[in-house]
Protein backbone atom coordinates (compact mmCIF):
# COMPACT_ATOMS: atom_id res chain seq x y z
CA UNK A 1 0.00 0.00 0.00
CA UNK A 2 1.35 3.44 -0.41
CA UNK A 3 0.52 5.78 2.63
CA UNK A 4 -0.02 9.69 1.51
CA UNK A 5 2.19 12.51 1.70
CA UNK A 6 4.05 13.15 4.88
CA UNK A 7 2.24 16.35 5.68
CA UNK A 8 -0.94 14.52 5.02
CA UNK A 9 -0.42 11.65 7.20
CA UNK A 10 0.51 14.28 10.07
CA UNK A 11 -2.88 15.86 9.30
CA UNK A 12 -4.42 12.64 10.73
CA UNK A 13 -2.93 13.61 14.05
CA UNK A 14 -3.93 16.32 16.39
CA UNK A 15 -1.40 18.47 17.73
CA UNK A 16 -1.22 21.48 20.33
CA UNK A 17 1.12 24.12 18.48
CA UNK A 18 2.77 26.34 20.47
CA UNK A 19 2.64 29.61 18.70
CA UNK A 20 5.31 31.25 21.35
CA UNK A 21 8.41 29.46 21.48
CA UNK A 22 9.91 26.96 18.93
CA UNK A 23 11.75 23.56 21.07
CA UNK A 24 14.20 23.14 17.86
CA UNK A 25 16.98 25.43 17.37
CA UNK A 26 19.40 25.06 14.81
CA UNK A 27 23.34 26.35 14.40
CA UNK A 28 23.24 26.57 10.93
CA UNK A 29 27.15 27.34 10.59
CA UNK A 30 27.73 24.09 12.49
CA UNK A 31 24.74 21.89 11.28
CA UNK A 32 26.42 22.04 7.48
CA UNK A 33 29.97 21.78 8.51
CA UNK A 34 29.41 18.63 10.23
CA UNK A 35 26.98 17.37 7.83
CA UNK A 36 24.33 16.88 10.44
CA UNK A 37 22.18 18.80 7.91
CA UNK A 38 21.85 16.38 5.34
CA UNK A 39 21.58 13.83 8.14
CA UNK A 40 18.42 14.66 10.04
CA UNK A 41 16.80 16.22 6.81
CA UNK A 42 17.17 12.48 5.97
CA UNK A 43 16.39 10.43 8.95
CA UNK A 44 13.58 13.26 10.49
CA UNK A 45 10.06 10.83 9.96
CA UNK A 46 8.25 13.80 10.24
CA UNK A 47 9.79 15.92 8.16
CA UNK A 48 10.42 18.50 9.69
CA UNK A 49 13.66 20.12 8.53
CA UNK A 50 14.34 20.39 4.86
CA UNK A 51 17.28 23.05 2.95
CA UNK A 52 15.93 26.39 1.74
CA UNK A 53 16.91 28.06 -1.32
CA UNK A 54 19.62 29.50 1.22
CA UNK A 55 21.14 26.43 2.02
CA UNK A 56 19.85 26.77 5.56
CA UNK A 57 17.94 24.19 7.54
CA UNK A 58 14.70 25.43 8.19
CA UNK A 59 12.58 23.61 10.50
CA UNK A 60 8.69 22.79 10.68
CA UNK A 61 9.02 22.08 14.45
CA UNK A 62 4.96 21.94 14.52
CA UNK A 63 5.04 18.62 12.23
CA UNK A 64 7.87 17.43 15.53
CA UNK A 65 6.65 13.62 16.33
CA UNK A 66 9.55 14.60 19.75
CA UNK A 67 11.46 11.05 18.68
CA UNK A 68 14.58 12.25 19.48
CA UNK A 69 16.22 11.15 16.30
CA UNK A 70 17.39 13.83 15.00
CA UNK A 71 19.14 15.07 18.49
CA UNK A 72 20.99 11.60 18.55
CA UNK A 73 22.44 11.83 14.92
CA UNK A 74 23.23 15.69 14.76
CA UNK A 75 26.54 16.99 15.99
CA UNK A 76 26.73 17.74 19.52
CA UNK A 77 26.17 21.60 19.81
CA UNK A 78 24.81 21.82 15.69
CA UNK A 79 21.33 21.34 17.23
CA UNK A 80 19.23 22.53 20.58
CA UNK A 81 16.23 20.08 20.91
CA UNK A 82 14.01 19.85 23.63
CA UNK A 83 10.33 18.38 24.28
CA UNK A 84 7.97 21.55 23.66
CA UNK A 85 6.24 22.79 26.56
CA UNK A 86 3.94 21.18 28.81
CA UNK A 87 0.97 19.96 27.46
CA UNK A 88 1.94 21.43 23.47
CA UNK A 89 3.16 19.14 20.54
CA UNK A 90 1.88 16.29 19.35
CA UNK A 91 -0.89 14.38 21.18
CA UNK A 92 -1.11 10.70 20.38
CA UNK A 93 -5.13 9.45 20.65
CA UNK A 94 -4.10 5.66 20.09
CA UNK A 95 -0.07 5.47 19.89
CA UNK B 1 16.78 23.62 57.37
CA UNK B 2 15.22 22.76 53.42
CA UNK B 3 11.27 23.50 53.50
CA UNK B 4 9.25 20.28 54.17
CA UNK B 5 8.62 18.02 51.00
CA UNK B 6 5.17 18.51 48.97
CA UNK B 7 4.98 14.78 48.38
CA UNK B 8 6.82 11.88 49.44
CA UNK B 9 7.44 10.74 46.14
CA UNK B 10 7.61 12.36 42.37
CA UNK B 11 7.31 10.10 39.53
CA UNK B 12 8.13 11.96 36.19
CA UNK B 13 6.65 10.24 33.52
CA UNK B 14 3.12 8.94 32.93
CA UNK B 15 3.82 5.61 31.18
CA UNK B 16 4.21 2.04 32.16
CA UNK B 17 7.27 2.23 34.53
CA UNK B 18 5.97 6.07 35.72
CA UNK B 19 2.68 4.58 36.37
CA UNK B 20 2.73 1.10 37.60
CA UNK B 21 5.94 2.82 40.42
CA UNK B 22 3.12 5.50 41.09
CA UNK B 23 0.52 3.25 41.85
CA UNK B 24 2.75 0.48 44.03
CA UNK B 25 3.92 3.62 45.90
CA UNK B 26 0.55 5.21 46.87
CA UNK B 27 -0.86 1.15 47.65
CA UNK B 28 1.67 1.24 50.60
CA UNK B 29 0.05 4.55 51.92
CA UNK B 30 2.86 7.38 50.04
CA UNK B 31 2.00 10.75 49.17
CA UNK B 32 2.64 10.56 45.62
CA UNK B 33 2.59 12.87 42.46
CA UNK B 34 2.66 11.72 38.89
CA UNK B 35 4.18 14.53 36.77
CA UNK B 36 3.49 14.27 32.80
CA UNK B 37 4.13 16.85 30.20
CA UNK B 38 1.35 15.34 27.57
CA UNK B 39 -2.20 16.69 27.79
CA UNK B 40 -3.04 13.57 29.28
CA UNK B 41 -1.48 10.10 30.60
CA UNK B 42 -0.55 8.10 27.72
CA UNK B 43 -0.93 11.31 24.91
CA UNK B 44 3.16 11.46 24.29
CA UNK B 45 3.67 7.40 24.37
CA UNK B 46 3.70 5.53 21.55
CA UNK B 47 5.23 1.41 21.20
CA UNK B 48 5.41 -1.21 18.81
CA UNK B 49 2.69 -2.42 20.69
CA UNK B 50 3.04 -5.79 22.28
CA UNK B 51 3.09 -6.07 25.87
CA UNK B 52 4.53 -9.42 27.48
CA UNK B 53 2.28 -8.70 30.39
CA UNK B 54 2.93 -11.90 33.00
CA UNK B 55 4.16 -8.72 35.43
CA UNK B 56 1.64 -6.02 34.93
CA UNK B 57 -1.26 -8.94 35.89
CA UNK B 58 0.93 -9.37 38.97
CA UNK B 59 0.13 -5.73 39.56
CA UNK B 60 -3.01 -5.32 38.47
CA UNK B 61 -5.18 -9.17 38.89
CA UNK B 62 -7.91 -7.92 36.64
CA UNK B 63 -5.27 -6.24 33.48
CA UNK B 64 -6.67 -8.87 31.25
CA UNK B 65 -9.89 -8.40 31.69
CA UNK B 66 -10.07 -4.68 32.66
CA UNK B 67 -7.35 -2.68 31.01
CA UNK B 68 -8.02 -1.63 27.17
CA UNK B 69 -6.17 -4.51 25.57
CA UNK B 70 -6.23 -4.90 22.14
CA UNK B 71 -5.83 -8.91 21.43
CA UNK B 72 -4.12 -12.08 22.97
CA UNK B 73 -0.84 -12.77 20.92
CA UNK B 74 -1.04 -16.55 20.49
CA UNK B 75 0.61 -16.38 16.78
CA UNK B 76 3.84 -15.58 16.02
CA UNK B 77 5.66 -14.74 13.08
CA UNK B 78 9.61 -13.99 12.02
CA UNK B 79 10.41 -13.59 8.49
CA UNK B 80 13.59 -12.95 6.77
CA UNK B 81 12.83 -10.14 4.74
CA UNK B 82 13.97 -9.63 0.87
CA UNK B 83 13.05 -7.40 -1.83
CA UNK B 84 11.02 -9.59 -4.06
CA UNK B 85 11.04 -13.13 -1.57
CA UNK B 86 10.60 -13.89 1.87
CA UNK B 87 11.22 -16.98 4.25
CA UNK B 88 9.21 -16.90 7.48
CA UNK B 89 8.87 -18.88 10.65
CA UNK B 90 5.20 -19.31 11.64
CA UNK B 91 4.66 -20.32 15.21
CA UNK B 92 1.01 -20.41 16.60
CA UNK B 93 -0.09 -21.98 20.23
CA UNK B 94 -2.90 -21.70 22.30
CA UNK B 95 -0.85 -22.04 25.55
CA UNK B 96 -0.10 -18.48 24.53
CA UNK B 97 -3.63 -16.89 24.24
CA UNK B 98 -4.29 -19.45 27.66
CA UNK B 99 -1.99 -17.87 29.46
CA UNK B 100 -2.31 -14.43 28.74
CA UNK B 101 1.43 -14.03 28.18
CA UNK B 102 1.35 -11.20 25.64
CA UNK B 103 -1.14 -8.16 24.40
CA UNK B 104 -0.94 -5.61 21.91
CA UNK B 105 -1.89 -2.32 23.20
CA UNK B 106 -2.36 1.32 21.85
CA UNK B 107 -0.54 3.38 24.19
CA UNK B 108 -2.74 6.51 24.74
CA UNK B 109 -5.23 4.09 26.02
CA UNK B 110 -3.60 1.50 28.05
CA UNK B 111 -1.56 4.57 30.02
CA UNK B 112 -4.65 6.57 30.82
CA UNK B 113 -5.84 3.46 32.20
CA UNK B 114 -3.18 3.22 34.34
CA UNK B 115 -3.17 6.78 35.44
CA UNK B 116 -6.75 5.92 35.95
CA UNK B 117 -5.92 3.05 38.70
CA UNK B 118 -3.07 5.50 40.13
CA UNK B 119 -5.85 7.98 40.85
CA UNK B 120 -7.50 5.47 42.57
CA UNK B 121 -5.50 4.63 45.28
CA UNK B 122 -4.54 8.60 45.57
CA UNK B 123 -2.23 9.24 43.41
CA UNK B 124 -2.15 13.26 42.43
CA UNK B 125 -1.85 12.87 38.44
CA UNK B 126 -0.72 16.18 36.92
CA UNK B 127 -0.87 16.61 33.39
CA UNK B 128 0.20 19.20 30.79
CA UNK B 129 2.91 19.62 33.51
CA UNK B 130 6.58 19.59 31.68
CA UNK B 131 9.83 19.25 34.16
CA UNK B 132 12.68 21.55 33.20
CA UNK B 133 15.33 19.86 35.77
CA UNK B 134 15.83 18.79 39.15
CA UNK B 135 16.46 20.47 42.49
CA UNK B 136 19.80 19.35 43.81
CA UNK B 137 20.80 20.21 46.93
CA UNK B 138 24.17 19.26 48.67
CA UNK B 139 23.98 16.26 46.02
CA UNK B 140 20.67 15.04 47.07
CA UNK B 141 17.90 15.38 44.60
CA UNK B 142 14.85 17.18 46.69
CA UNK B 143 12.14 17.66 43.94
CA UNK B 144 12.00 19.37 40.22
CA UNK B 145 11.77 22.07 38.63
CA UNK B 146 8.75 23.28 36.33
CA UNK B 147 8.82 27.06 34.53
CA UNK B 148 9.12 28.96 37.91
CA UNK B 149 7.81 26.21 39.93
CA UNK B 150 9.20 23.65 42.27
CA UNK B 151 7.97 20.90 43.70
CA UNK B 152 9.97 19.21 46.84
CA UNK B 153 9.99 15.32 47.85
CA UNK B 154 12.27 12.68 49.95
CA UNK B 155 12.69 10.54 46.45
CA UNK B 156 12.23 11.86 42.69
CA UNK B 157 11.50 8.78 40.18
CA UNK B 158 12.35 9.38 36.84
CA UNK B 159 10.30 7.45 34.49
CA UNK B 160 10.97 10.00 31.54
CA UNK B 161 11.63 7.92 28.60
CA UNK B 162 14.30 6.68 26.24
CA UNK B 163 15.26 10.44 26.27
CA UNK B 164 15.40 10.98 29.71
CA UNK B 165 16.62 14.71 30.19
CA UNK B 166 16.37 13.92 33.87
CA UNK B 167 19.51 11.37 33.33
CA UNK B 168 21.37 13.55 30.88
CA UNK B 169 21.15 16.75 32.80
CA UNK B 170 21.91 14.63 35.73
CA UNK B 171 24.76 13.05 34.20
CA UNK B 172 23.94 10.04 35.34
CA UNK B 173 23.92 8.60 31.50
CA UNK B 174 26.77 9.13 29.59
CA UNK B 175 25.03 10.22 25.35
CA UNK B 176 23.83 7.40 23.84
CA UNK B 177 26.07 6.11 20.69
CA UNK B 178 24.22 5.65 17.21
CA UNK B 179 24.59 1.45 17.45
CA UNK B 180 22.93 1.83 20.84
CA UNK B 181 19.20 3.61 19.14
CA UNK B 182 16.68 2.66 16.77
CA UNK B 183 14.04 5.02 15.36
CA UNK B 184 10.40 3.36 15.64
CA UNK B 185 8.29 4.34 12.98
CA UNK B 186 4.64 3.57 13.25
CA UNK B 187 1.68 3.87 10.64
CA UNK B 188 -2.30 2.81 12.65
CA UNK B 189 -3.81 1.32 9.64
CA UNK B 190 -7.63 0.74 9.51
CA UNK B 191 -9.56 -2.07 6.97
CA UNK B 192 -12.59 -2.32 5.90
CA UNK B 193 -14.89 -4.05 8.16
CA UNK B 194 -14.24 -7.90 8.60
CA UNK B 195 -10.97 -7.81 6.38
CA UNK B 196 -8.85 -7.67 9.48
CA UNK B 197 -10.28 -11.17 10.27
CA UNK B 198 -10.04 -12.34 7.02
CA UNK B 199 -6.63 -11.36 5.84
CA UNK B 200 -4.99 -12.30 9.11
CA UNK B 201 -7.19 -15.60 10.47
CA UNK B 202 -7.98 -14.36 13.31
CA UNK B 203 -11.40 -14.23 15.41
CA UNK B 204 -12.00 -13.23 18.85
CA UNK B 205 -9.53 -11.76 20.89
CA UNK B 206 -6.78 -13.86 19.02
CA UNK B 207 -4.46 -12.12 17.69
CA UNK B 208 -0.78 -12.60 15.54
CA UNK B 209 2.21 -10.62 15.39
CA UNK B 210 5.26 -10.51 12.39
CA UNK B 211 8.42 -9.30 13.32
CA UNK B 212 10.73 -8.86 10.11
CA UNK B 213 14.51 -9.50 9.50
CA UNK B 214 15.11 -7.00 7.20
CA UNK B 215 12.57 -4.71 5.39
CA UNK B 216 12.97 -5.36 1.49
CA UNK B 217 13.51 -1.84 0.40
CA UNK B 218 16.80 -2.23 -1.92
CA UNK B 219 18.71 -3.67 0.74
CA UNK B 220 17.18 -1.47 3.55
CA UNK B 221 19.72 -0.84 6.11
CA UNK B 222 22.10 -2.56 8.67
CA UNK B 223 20.06 -2.91 11.82
CA UNK B 224 16.65 -2.57 9.98
CA UNK B 225 13.60 -4.91 10.74
CA UNK B 226 9.58 -4.67 10.35
CA UNK B 227 6.37 -5.55 12.45
CA UNK B 228 2.73 -6.02 12.39
CA UNK B 229 0.56 -6.40 14.97
CA UNK B 230 -3.20 -7.22 15.18
CA UNK B 231 -5.11 -4.54 17.21
CA UNK B 232 -8.98 -5.10 18.04
CA UNK B 233 -9.86 -2.86 14.55
CA UNK B 234 -6.64 -1.52 13.88
CA UNK B 235 -3.23 -2.88 12.33
CA UNK B 236 0.31 -1.52 13.83
CA UNK B 237 2.92 -1.42 11.27
CA UNK B 238 6.62 0.13 11.19
CA UNK B 239 9.96 0.15 10.85
CA UNK B 240 12.55 -0.27 12.92
CA UNK B 241 15.93 1.27 12.13
CA UNK B 242 19.01 1.16 14.00
CA UNK B 243 20.63 4.85 13.92
CA UNK B 244 23.78 3.72 12.85
CA UNK B 245 22.34 1.80 9.67
CA UNK B 246 20.04 4.74 9.11
CA UNK B 247 23.01 7.13 8.80
CA UNK B 248 25.59 5.03 6.92
CA UNK B 249 22.62 4.06 3.88
CA UNK B 250 21.70 7.81 4.14
CA UNK B 251 18.34 6.88 2.71
CA UNK B 252 15.56 8.24 3.90
CA UNK B 253 13.39 6.97 6.84
CA UNK B 254 10.24 7.72 5.39
CA UNK B 255 11.40 6.30 2.05
CA UNK B 256 12.23 2.90 3.52
CA UNK B 257 8.86 2.68 5.49
CA UNK B 258 6.91 3.56 2.00
CA UNK B 259 9.02 0.86 0.66
CA UNK B 260 8.46 -2.03 3.82
CA UNK B 261 4.52 -0.71 3.26
CA UNK B 262 4.48 -1.75 -0.86
CA UNK B 263 6.38 -4.97 -0.30
CA UNK B 264 4.55 -7.51 -1.95
CA UNK B 265 3.93 -9.46 1.67
CA UNK B 266 3.07 -6.51 3.73
CA UNK B 267 0.85 -5.48 0.82
CA UNK B 268 -1.21 -8.85 0.87
CA UNK B 269 -2.22 -7.82 4.64
CA UNK B 270 -2.86 -3.95 4.12
CA UNK B 271 -3.60 -2.85 0.80
CA UNK B 272 -6.86 -0.31 0.71
CA UNK B 273 -6.03 0.73 4.30
CA UNK B 274 -6.40 3.51 5.44
CA UNK B 275 -4.25 5.91 7.96
CA UNK B 276 -5.40 6.24 11.17
CA UNK B 277 -2.46 7.83 13.28
CA UNK B 278 1.57 8.22 11.96
CA UNK B 279 4.49 8.49 15.17
CA UNK B 280 7.28 7.32 15.69
CA UNK B 281 9.70 7.24 18.79
CA UNK B 282 13.05 5.82 19.53
CA UNK B 283 14.20 2.69 20.90
CA UNK B 284 17.19 1.64 23.23
CA UNK B 285 19.18 -1.16 21.29
CA UNK B 286 22.12 -1.70 23.80
CA UNK B 287 20.65 -3.82 26.19
CA UNK B 288 23.01 -4.26 29.24
CA UNK B 289 25.43 -2.12 27.96
CA UNK B 290 23.47 1.04 28.12
CA UNK B 291 22.40 0.47 31.25
CA UNK B 292 23.28 3.77 33.39
CA UNK B 293 23.54 4.57 36.73
CA UNK B 294 19.76 3.76 37.94
CA UNK B 295 20.14 5.05 41.82
CA UNK B 296 21.55 8.64 43.08
CA UNK B 297 21.20 10.67 46.15
CA UNK B 298 17.44 10.88 46.54
CA UNK B 299 16.88 9.57 42.53
CA UNK B 300 15.80 6.41 41.40
CA UNK B 301 15.42 5.66 37.24
CA UNK B 302 13.32 3.05 35.81
CA UNK B 303 11.85 1.96 32.40
CA UNK B 304 13.32 3.34 29.26
CA UNK B 305 14.97 6.07 31.06
CA UNK B 306 17.27 3.24 32.95
CA UNK B 307 17.66 2.35 29.57
CA UNK B 308 15.58 -1.74 29.91
CA UNK B 309 14.85 -2.51 25.99
CA UNK B 310 15.61 -5.76 25.41
CA UNK B 311 16.25 -6.71 21.54
CA UNK B 312 16.38 -10.79 21.30
CA UNK B 313 15.83 -10.82 17.19
CA UNK B 314 12.33 -12.40 18.26
CA UNK B 315 10.94 -10.83 20.89
CA UNK B 316 11.10 -6.97 21.37
CA UNK B 317 10.54 -5.56 24.93
CA UNK B 318 10.25 -2.86 26.88
CA UNK B 319 6.89 -2.29 28.68
CA UNK B 320 7.47 -5.33 30.80
CA UNK B 321 11.23 -4.84 31.97
CA UNK B 322 9.30 -1.19 33.10
CA UNK B 323 6.99 -3.02 34.84
CA UNK B 324 9.10 -5.06 36.22
CA UNK B 325 12.10 -2.21 37.07
CA UNK B 326 8.92 -0.15 39.11
CA UNK B 327 8.07 -3.66 41.04
CA UNK B 328 12.08 -3.55 42.39
CA UNK B 329 11.80 -0.06 42.87
CA UNK B 330 8.54 0.98 44.80
CA UNK B 331 9.49 -1.85 47.50
CA UNK B 332 13.01 -0.05 47.79
CA UNK B 333 11.75 3.58 47.93
CA UNK B 334 9.32 2.68 50.87
CA UNK B 335 11.93 1.29 52.78
CA UNK B 336 14.75 4.47 52.32
CA UNK B 337 11.32 6.71 53.23
CA UNK B 338 10.66 4.58 56.29
CA UNK B 339 13.72 4.53 57.70
CA UNK B 340 14.16 7.89 56.96
CA UNK B 341 18.06 7.38 54.68
CA UNK B 342 16.97 8.41 51.23
CA UNK B 343 20.80 8.91 49.85
CA UNK B 344 21.69 6.07 47.53
CA UNK B 345 23.18 3.61 50.05
CA UNK B 346 19.50 3.66 51.54
CA UNK B 347 17.79 3.27 47.96
CA UNK B 348 20.29 0.94 47.10
CA UNK B 349 17.84 -2.32 47.41
CA UNK B 350 16.35 -1.11 44.75
CA UNK B 351 19.88 -2.45 42.28
CA UNK B 352 19.12 -5.93 44.24
CA UNK B 353 15.98 -6.25 43.98
CA UNK B 354 16.13 -5.54 39.66
CA UNK B 355 19.30 -8.05 39.67
CA UNK B 356 17.25 -10.76 41.38
CA UNK B 357 14.36 -9.82 39.46
CA UNK B 358 13.60 -10.97 35.87
CA UNK B 359 14.62 -7.84 34.57
CA UNK B 360 18.29 -8.08 35.61
CA UNK B 361 18.61 -11.61 34.77
CA UNK B 362 16.91 -11.43 31.02
CA UNK B 363 19.08 -7.98 30.30
CA UNK B 364 22.12 -10.25 31.36
CA UNK B 365 21.22 -13.20 30.02
CA UNK B 366 20.76 -11.24 26.28
CA UNK B 367 23.70 -9.18 26.68
CA UNK B 368 24.93 -10.28 23.88
CA UNK B 369 22.17 -10.07 21.72
CA UNK B 370 22.77 -6.02 20.18
CA UNK B 371 26.22 -7.63 19.39
CA UNK B 372 24.78 -10.38 17.15
CA UNK B 373 22.43 -8.42 16.21
CA UNK B 374 24.93 -5.48 14.36
CA UNK B 375 25.90 -8.93 12.42
CA UNK B 376 24.91 -6.74 8.84
CA UNK B 377 24.83 -10.85 7.15
CA UNK B 378 21.23 -10.87 9.14
CA UNK B 379 19.76 -8.10 7.13
CA UNK B 380 21.23 -8.89 3.77
CA UNK B 381 22.88 -12.38 2.88
CA UNK B 382 21.05 -14.83 5.16
CA UNK B 383 17.64 -14.01 4.16
CA UNK B 384 18.81 -14.86 0.25
CA UNK B 385 20.55 -17.69 1.49
CA UNK B 386 17.07 -19.07 2.80
CA UNK B 387 15.12 -17.99 0.11
CA UNK B 388 17.75 -19.81 -2.27
CA UNK B 389 17.62 -22.80 -0.81
CA UNK B 390 14.04 -22.78 -0.73
CA UNK B 391 13.98 -22.00 -4.44
CA UNK B 392 16.81 -25.01 -5.10
CA UNK B 393 13.56 -27.17 -3.40
CA UNK B 394 10.84 -25.53 -5.14
CA UNK B 395 11.63 -23.84 -8.31
CA UNK B 396 10.87 -26.93 -10.31
CA UNK B 397 11.99 -26.57 -13.97
CA UNK B 398 12.53 -29.96 -15.47
CA UNK B 399 16.52 -29.74 -14.49
CA UNK B 400 17.03 -32.78 -11.79
CA UNK B 401 16.66 -31.72 -8.26
CA UNK B 402 19.33 -31.78 -5.49
CA UNK B 403 18.89 -33.07 -1.81
CA UNK B 404 17.78 -30.48 0.59
CA UNK B 405 21.67 -30.55 2.11
CA UNK B 406 23.36 -30.32 -1.62
CA UNK B 407 20.79 -27.67 -2.68
CA UNK B 408 21.69 -25.92 0.94
CA UNK B 409 25.56 -26.51 -0.12
CA UNK B 410 24.88 -25.15 -3.69
CA UNK B 411 23.09 -21.91 -2.54
CA UNK B 412 25.89 -21.42 0.08
CA UNK B 413 28.47 -21.11 -2.07
CA UNK B 414 26.27 -19.14 -4.57
CA UNK B 415 26.03 -16.37 -1.87
CA UNK B 416 29.86 -16.25 -1.21
CA UNK B 417 29.29 -16.31 2.68
CA UNK B 418 31.45 -19.27 2.89
CA UNK B 419 30.90 -22.20 5.74
CA UNK B 420 32.62 -20.97 8.24
CA UNK B 421 31.24 -17.41 8.58
CA UNK B 422 27.84 -18.85 8.68
CA UNK B 423 28.92 -21.50 11.45
CA UNK B 424 30.66 -18.57 13.47
CA UNK B 425 27.68 -16.43 13.20
CA UNK B 426 25.18 -19.36 13.73
CA UNK B 427 27.06 -20.47 17.45
CA UNK B 428 27.21 -16.64 17.78
CA UNK B 429 23.39 -16.43 17.83
CA UNK B 430 22.18 -19.28 19.36
CA UNK B 431 24.60 -18.62 22.16
CA UNK B 432 23.19 -14.47 22.08
CA UNK B 433 19.42 -15.01 21.69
Amino acid sequence: MKLPEVSDRLSGNRFVLDEEESHIEVNQALIKSTGSADRIIAACPARVYSKGPDGDVQVEYAACLECGTCFAIATPGSLSWHYPRGGYGVQFRDG
Amino acid sequence: MSPEPDFDVIVVGAGVAGTVTAYLLAQQGLEVVLIERGESAGSKNLSGGIMYCRAMTQVFPNFLTEAPIERRIDRNQMCFMNDDSWFMIDYGDERLHSGGTAVTVLRAHIDAWLAEQCENVGVTVMPGVKVDGLLIENGQVVGVRAGEDELRSRVTVAADGVNSFICRDAGLRPRQKLDQLAVGVKALLKLPDGELESRFGVSDDHGVAMATVGVGAGGGANGAGGFMYTNRETISIGLVLRLDGLVETKKRTIDLFDQFLAHPLIDSYVHGAELVEYGCHLINEGGWDMVGQIVHNGLVVVGDAAGFTLNTGLTVRGMDLATGSAQAAAPAIVQAIKSGDVSAAGLASYTANLDRSFVGQDMKTYAKAPQFLETDRMYNEYGKLLTDVMYRTYGLDTTPRQHLLAAARGALKASGLGLLTVAKDGLKGVRAL
